[in-house]
């Protein structure tokens, strides 16, 4: 076997009320990608901040080529040659590439000369970046190529990378992939931080498993099965949601040329989109973040007034109408982030369920509320999607992600709508919520309803969209079944591989 | 109405003494809040500098020590912004005000007794060859060194917040300051630095009405011209060369329409009085009508939590 890069042993951090890491041990050998499983919250994150300098464990040490390694600041794990591509992005919007890529950097050349760098770095590894373009201009994935290539330019040993994939299309990641093996056929050693468990199995050599803050076991990736890693991280059996087969009714909701321009400086335009949902249906609407998502939600949903023609409900001309009128209707909307457009944080859960059922559970009266119907409402919801919670009068906040997203996605369904739209359903929920939350749409649809899922879990649209579209720079690809769908066909539409070519190094 | 009695090389001169308190307190603001914090106190910092200065020069007979004694009191006021918002989280905006308010009775109390005693005067840097230059020479090069310190300063900050390390940090920090932690940046140890650079500007601004512009110790002196400075960092789009074009321009109005009230134009003294406001607000606001924008965390409190 190779020399061991990284040693790590008995480390431990406690937060007060939570243990993120107790006792986690794990070795890393030059060469190796080394992946880093567990669901959301399972002390990856800390795990990766005490190897990176950010966060300091409250006891167990590191060993780095057999030294003692205990970095004060990521400045000192920069300097030992630990790098590390952050999840959310640590890029600043106003700033351009190279200042971006500057900012990261010890001591960075010359301006122009680190744009030359900048250039030749980025074309051996096949990942095209302009030095002068302001990172707020740039896709996802080509901001993920901004942090990528600000960590190469330090020569690293080690490279962190904290679920890279999700921003990516398919064809995309087979890209990373290639850039990733070169690197590691160089001698560099990546710890690879994922729960796309396919993923690490066609990359990683050796995969070490967290719940809980604690070390749960070992594997090598490629010979395991990826239900039984999913089963470690867990603890559990995974239940799989039962698709019934329905009948297909008449259209409910249709988009018809719509063009709108976005309304953040740094958003994206929607382009001439037309598809339609009928009853029964659920109609699955991919796309790498920021590619008009946001935007396509705000038109359903109201927020962003659209040609009333463009929106048609049961046929008639809604884009002008208001979000109130369109939840009389029957168009009911879920949007993304449940802590601040889903639900307010500080507001209770019965007041939250009043925020958006109170027209059409009547839980106000001439400008009224009626507090007792609200409060039945907001317990009907925790009782049925079986939200852990001490009860209704505890602020949204309190939650756990995943049960206030049971509960968002609970108080949309529970008022019967002819249409629902939801946005990102299941993200940062943990595995046996996301299947519950799955079987209700699922359950919604076979009731008669029409459902439009956007999301960016391609699993999750798979699993229980009847048709999928695909969302590429504000554009909707044509809808297609999904039964027979490839890979191949799904990263095409979704908008191939956005001009990044295979490594030659 | 009388015109001819406004001489122009006079009154293009004293354009550049007006704009100069304006000047270095915009100028200062600007370091502020392109770290990201919003510092409402200029008005506070700006007094508190005029009087320190102003007793500071009385008692030693030297006006350029009063000018480095306005600096440090308007810095340490500043630290106490700093303190309240960057380590104790409070909100900005009424830790800003509140400033303000301190520093108006700050230096009412230290002023008491210096009310009607005039200042040493302050020596004028008439630059050899270029000041006997006709009527450029009059209107540029027969200045104190101050008015040039400032136009020195917004060069410089322009400079640095372009071309250096610390500048493109700074303006980091002010973008996004979880990224900038992240990355390992002291961001609260920056904005510190950054708001104690805005109190020494706003104090050397203060500093300049009482012992120079005046030159004298009334309570309140400083008249408004600490809001003006904020304004004017907004309607300059954080940019140092506009907020020293808007200085200029608020200057110039200020001395046109002062000269055109003595000259008995027919246009009442109220509308003379609030054109210089009106004037570099209109301009800037269609100046600022590009794509350039505030910085992303402007007043929003930073804390490096997990």
């Amino acid at each position: 076997m190779t020399e061991i890069l990284l040693q790590i042993d008995g480390l431990t951090k406690a937060y007060p009320g939570v243990v993120a890491n107790a006792d986690v041990s794990l070795t890393i050998r030059k060469g190796e990608v080394h992946a880093l499983l567990g669901e959301n919250g399972a002390g990856k994150s800390t795990l990766v901040k005490m190897i990176y300098g950010l966060v300091k464990p409250d006891s167990g040490q590191m060993m780095l080529r057999g030294a003692p390694y205990a970095p004060a600041q990521p400045r000192a794990a920069r300097a030992a040659g630990v790098a590390m591509v952050f999840q959310h992005f640590s890029l600043f919007d106003a700033l351009d590439v190279a200042e971006n890529i500057a900012l990261g950097m010890e001591t960075p050349p010359p301006m122009r000369s680190l744009a030359q760098q900048i250039r030749q770095v980025s074309e051996t590894y096949g990942l095209p970046l302009d030095p002068y373009r302001t990172v707020g201009e740039l896709s996802a994935g080509e901001r993920q190529r901004v942090e990528i290539i600000r960590c190469l330019l330090q020569s690293p040993q080690l490279l962190i990378m904290d679920e890279p994939t999700s921003v990516l299309t398919p064809q995309e990641v087979e890209i990373l992939f290639e850039t990733l093996r070169k690197l590691t056929a160089e001698g560099v050693a990546i710890l690879y931080i994922s729960h796309k468990l396919e993923e690490i199995r066609a990359l990683c050599d050796a995969a070490t498993i967290l719940r809980l803050g604690r070390n749960v076991g070992t594997c090598v990736p490629a010979e395991t099965k990826a239900r039984d890693m999913a089963e470690m991280m867990v603890g559990s059996t995974l239940h799989t949601p039962e698709r019934h087969p329905r009948a297909m009714g008449d259209v409910l909701l249709a988009l018809d040329n719509l063009s709108q321009p976005s309304a953040s400086a740094f958003g994206t335009s929607l382009k001439n989109i037309t598809v339609s949902v009928q009853a029964g249906e659920i109609l699955g609407i991919g796309g790498v973040a920021g590619n008009g998502q946001d935007e396509l939600l705000a038109v359903l949903s109201g927020e962003m007034q659209a040609p009333a023609k463009a929106v048609q409900f049961l046929g008639q001309p809604i884009g002008q109408a208001s979000p109130q009128a369109r939840r009389q209707m029957g168009l009911l909307c879920a949007p993304e982030e449940r802590l601040g457009h889903a639900a307010a944080p500080d507001m209770s859960l019965t007041e939250n369920a009043l925020l958006t059922g109170a027209q059409r559970q009547g839980l106000a009266s001439r400008g009224f509320l009626k507090w007792g119907a609200a409060r039945r409402f907001a317990e009907e919801i925790i009782a049925r999607f079986d939200v852990r919670t001490p009860g209704p009068d505890v602020a949204a906040r309190a939650l756990s992600g995943g049960n206030l997203q049971k509960f968002v996605i609970g108080r949309e369904v529970m008022q019967a709508p002819k249409v629902l739209v939801v946005n990102q359903p299941t993200w940062g929920v943990d595995a046996a919520a996301a299947a519950a939350i799955r079987q209700a749409l699922l359950d919604l649809a076979a009731g008669g309803a029409a459902v439009l899922v956007i999301s960016q879990d391609l699993d999750e649209l798979m699993e229980i969209s009847d048709r999928f579209a695909a969302l590429n720079e504000g554009r909707l690809s044509a809808a297609k079944p999904t039964a027979g769908l490839s890979v191949d066909e799904i990263g095409l539409m979704m908008g191939g591989a956005h001009g990044m070519e295979v490594a030659h190094v | 109405m009388d015109l001819s009695a406004i001489n122009p090389t006079l009154l293009l001169a004293s354009l550049m003494v007006a704009a100069t308190p304006l000047l270095l307190a915009a100028i200062g603001e600007l370091v502020v809040e392109r770290a990201g914090v919003l510092n409402l106190g200029v008005e506070g910092m700006m007094i508190t500098g005029a009087i320190c200065g102003f007793a500071i020069a009385v008692n030693t007979g030297s006006p350029v020590l009063g000018l480095v004694a306005a600096a440090i009191g308007g810095a340490v006021l500043s630290l106490l912004f700093a303190a309240l918002t960057q380590y104790a989280l409070a909100n900005q905006v009424a830790s800003g005000l509140a400033l303000t308010l301190f520093g108006l009775g700050l230096s009412a109390l230290i002023g008491q007794g210096y009310q009607g005693i005039k200042p040493p005067s302050f020596p004028k840097a008439d630059i050899p060859f270029l000041s006997d230059i006709p009527f450029i020479g009059g209107i540029l090069f027969r200045h104190d060194f101050v008015v040039y310190l400032a136009i020195a300063l917004t060069a410089a900050v322009w400079w640095a917040l372009k071309y250096t390390r610390a500048g493109l940090v700074l303006r980091a920090v002010g973008e996004n300051h979880d990224a900038a932690h992240a990355l390992g940046y002291k961001v609260v140890r920056i904005r510190v630095a950054a708001i104690c650079f805005g109190g020494a500007c706003a104090g050397l601004g203060g500093a300049y009405i009482s012992l120079i512009r005046v030159p004298q110790w009334t309570e309140g002196m400083t008249a408004g011209i600490g809001w003006i400075a904020l304004a004017l960092v907004v309607f300059a789009s954080w940019k140092p060369w506009r907020v020293m074009l808007g200085a200029y321009l608020f200057g110039g109005l200020t001395v046109l329409q002062l000269n055109l009230q003595a000259a008995g134009v027919a246009i009442p003294v109220e509308y003379l009085a609030m054109s210089p406001y009106l004037i570099t607000i209109i301009v800037l606001v269609i100046m600022s009508a590009d794509k350039s924008r505030a910085p992303a965390a402007l007043g929003r409190s930073f804390h490096a939590s997990q």
